[in-house]
């Protein structure tokens, strides 16, 4: 099998790779996949809760080159948007962009998962902090 | 000995210097095929165009010296395995041997029975030739391994009843190396009176295989596992204590005595039968060569990296095969950062399938470190200084990979991933 270059790129030079607080109010952590399967994703998103921009992102990945580039271009992808406009990437954005072949499908939807999973994350931070945040005020 | 082999530079170019003395890419897949000995492909050279004659052709000097030179291949092919030249028939390769063998004693014995045992690790040719034969109402026995991929001698006594008649179980195995009981389970057989197959396509050559010590009826062989030209093989068909009879797969002008129809591809059996004879000679030394060779890799790769582990018996062993399982990291991005290294990989991302290794899952060591499999097959042109290039290469790599591993960043807080609910995708 033959790789894109955009695919070898983000594998030899993977963006945003690591770790956040995962205790962290701001951070929202999506944790996807399964090791028998192959591929596991965790990519942790920092929010502005004022604006809810992504700040900052990062990844970790267990698979193959093209789950490693998947997760490494949603990480970049998902910075500077709000938590919305992440939530409007699709899959098949990722498989447009790193040109994977069909067999590598499944690795942009768990690309994709992670991003919904971190901002549910997130969110449900967000709501069950609303009222302590509210009286503080 | 040459060991000047040209390999073509079609992988991607990487940014690593060779070592000196080292040539990149680096051709360690020694299980999938194996690169020509110089010395089979002069061997052959004349078989082409001056000895072009018919092997089958008897009256003229053509076809004489045509069959002058697939005879001796044959006798050269005897000898390495303890055989005489009769019990020689010639086919296109291992696949075709394993299917005229369990095929062919399929057909001959079906008055005596229906039953067929093999392995659940065996090759695709022998598993998918079995179950082909399920759908004629043949029944067939699938022994599970051992953690160490061994077969059970009690489960196969088990396993055979009064409508066994063939037993087909490999030498070694074509992705851990690892070498069967052979002579037990032949006893066995002919106690019983049932035929005992073996695929012996990674074992011949490497490891010395002898049919009547080993109480061999049928064994498929194979050119190119043997630094020998693709597209030619042989079968093993025993011929007395017990005389072993097969139906013919392929029908015709009734070559190799019946049992095999089609004019003989003789410059191929020429060079079967040469590095037949190569490996007769060097096998001794060669073999303590790859051994070596092929500890030095898992020492030097073992001593640097932690939870590492060889699938497969250690002790039976194919010289040149070591498959091992580097936890947290996924077999086919490994491979992606060792690319100036052909090796292959039982992770499901490098199959067809998406399913790992059905060979890593018999031995039960879980799904997630059989995609985490990498294969290397040492052969006669590896050098010490490859292999410690190899090694250095797969170490960077894989602690690499690690620090990019969610699993061993998990693991290396005490989350025991076993115990994680994982999401299903």
């Amino acid at each position: 099998m033959s790789y894109s270059d955009k695919v070898i790129d983000h594998y030899n030079n993977p963006r945003n790779v690591g770790s956040m607080d995962k205790n962290s109010t701001d951070v929202g952590t999506g944790l996807v996949g399964a090791p028998e399967c192959g591929d596991v994703m965790k990519l942790q998103i920092k929010v502005n809760p004022a604006t809810s921009v992504i700040e900052d992102a990062k990844f970790k990945t267990f698979g193959c080159g093209s789950a490693i580039a998947s997760s490494s271009l949603a990480t970049e992808w998902v910075k500077g948007k709000t938590v919305d406009q992440a939530l409007a990437i699709k899959n098949m954005d990722i498989v447009k962009e790193l040109s994977l072949p069909p067999v590598k499908i499944h690795c942009s939807v768990l690309a994709e998962d992670a991003i919904r999973a971190a901002i549910g994350d997130w969110k449900k931070k967000q709501e069950s902090g609303k009222p302590v945040a509210a009286e503080a005020k | 000995m040459s060991t000047d082999v040209k390999i073509p530079q079609t992988l991607p170019k990487t940014h690593h210097a060779a070592p000196e003395g080292v040539k990149l890419p680096i051709y360690m897949d020694n299980h999938a095929t194996t690169p020509m000995d110089p010395r089979v492909l002069e061997e052959m050279l004349p078989y082409f165009m001056e000895k072009f004659g018919n092997a089958a052709s008897r009256n003229h000097s053509f076809g004489w010296v045509a069959e002058e030179g697939t005879e001796t291949a044959r006798e050269r092919i005897a000898k390495l395995i303890g055989a005489t030249t009769k019990e020689i028939i010639f086919t296109s390769g291992a696949t075709e041997s394993d299917n005229l063998a369990i095929k062919g004693v399929a057909e001959m014995y079906r008055e005596k029975g229906n039953h067929i045992i093999t392995a659940v690790t065996e090759h695709k040719a022998v598993l998918d030739t079995c179950k082909r034969l399920e759908k004629y109402g043949y029944r067939v026995t699938y022994l599970p391994v051992q953690k160490d991929g061994l077969i059970d001698l009690d489960d196969l006594k088990r396993a055979m009843d009064d409508k066994t008649i063939l037993v087909t179980i490999m030498f070694a195995n074509n992705e851990i190396g690892v070498l069967q009981p052979i002579a037990e389970i032949g006893k066995l057989c002919h106690e019983k009176g049932v035929v005992f197959h073996t695929d012996a396509t990674q074992a011949i050559g490497k490891v010395p295989v002898d049919v009547i010590k080993q109480n061999i009826d049928l064994a498929s062989i194979s050119g190119h596992k043997m630094y020998g030209p693709k597209g030619v093989g042989a079968l093993y068909v025993r011929r007395k204590n017990p005389r072993v009879q097969i139906s013919a797969i392929i029908d015709g002008g009734g070559h190799e005595r019946g049992m095999r129809s089609g004019t003989l591809n003789v410059p191929g059996i020429v060079g079967l039968g040469k590095a037949c004879a190569i490996a007769q000679e060097e096998m001794p030394k060669e073999s303590c060569r790859l051994a070596g060779l092929r500890n030095r890799l898992r020492d030097r790769i073992m001593t640097r990296l932690d939870e590492t582990y060889i699938n497969g018996s250690m002790e039976h062993r194919l010289p040149g095969n070591l498959n091992i399982s580097f936890a947290y990291v996924e077999g086919e991005s490994l491979l992606m950062g060792i690319n100036d290294i052909a090796v292959s990989s039982g992770s499901a991302c490098t199959s067809a399938t998406l399913e790992p290794s059905y060979v890593l899952k018999a031995l039960g060591a879980g799904d997630d470190l059989a995609h985490s499999s990498i294969r290397f097959g040492l052969g006669r042109f590896n050098t010490e200084a490859e292999v410690d290039y190899v090694a250095d290469r797969v170490i960077e790599t894989v602690e690499r990979l690690r620090e990019l591993s969610p699993l061993y960043e998990m693991a290396k807080e005490g989350i025991n991933l076993k115990d994680v609910k994982w999401a299903a995708e």
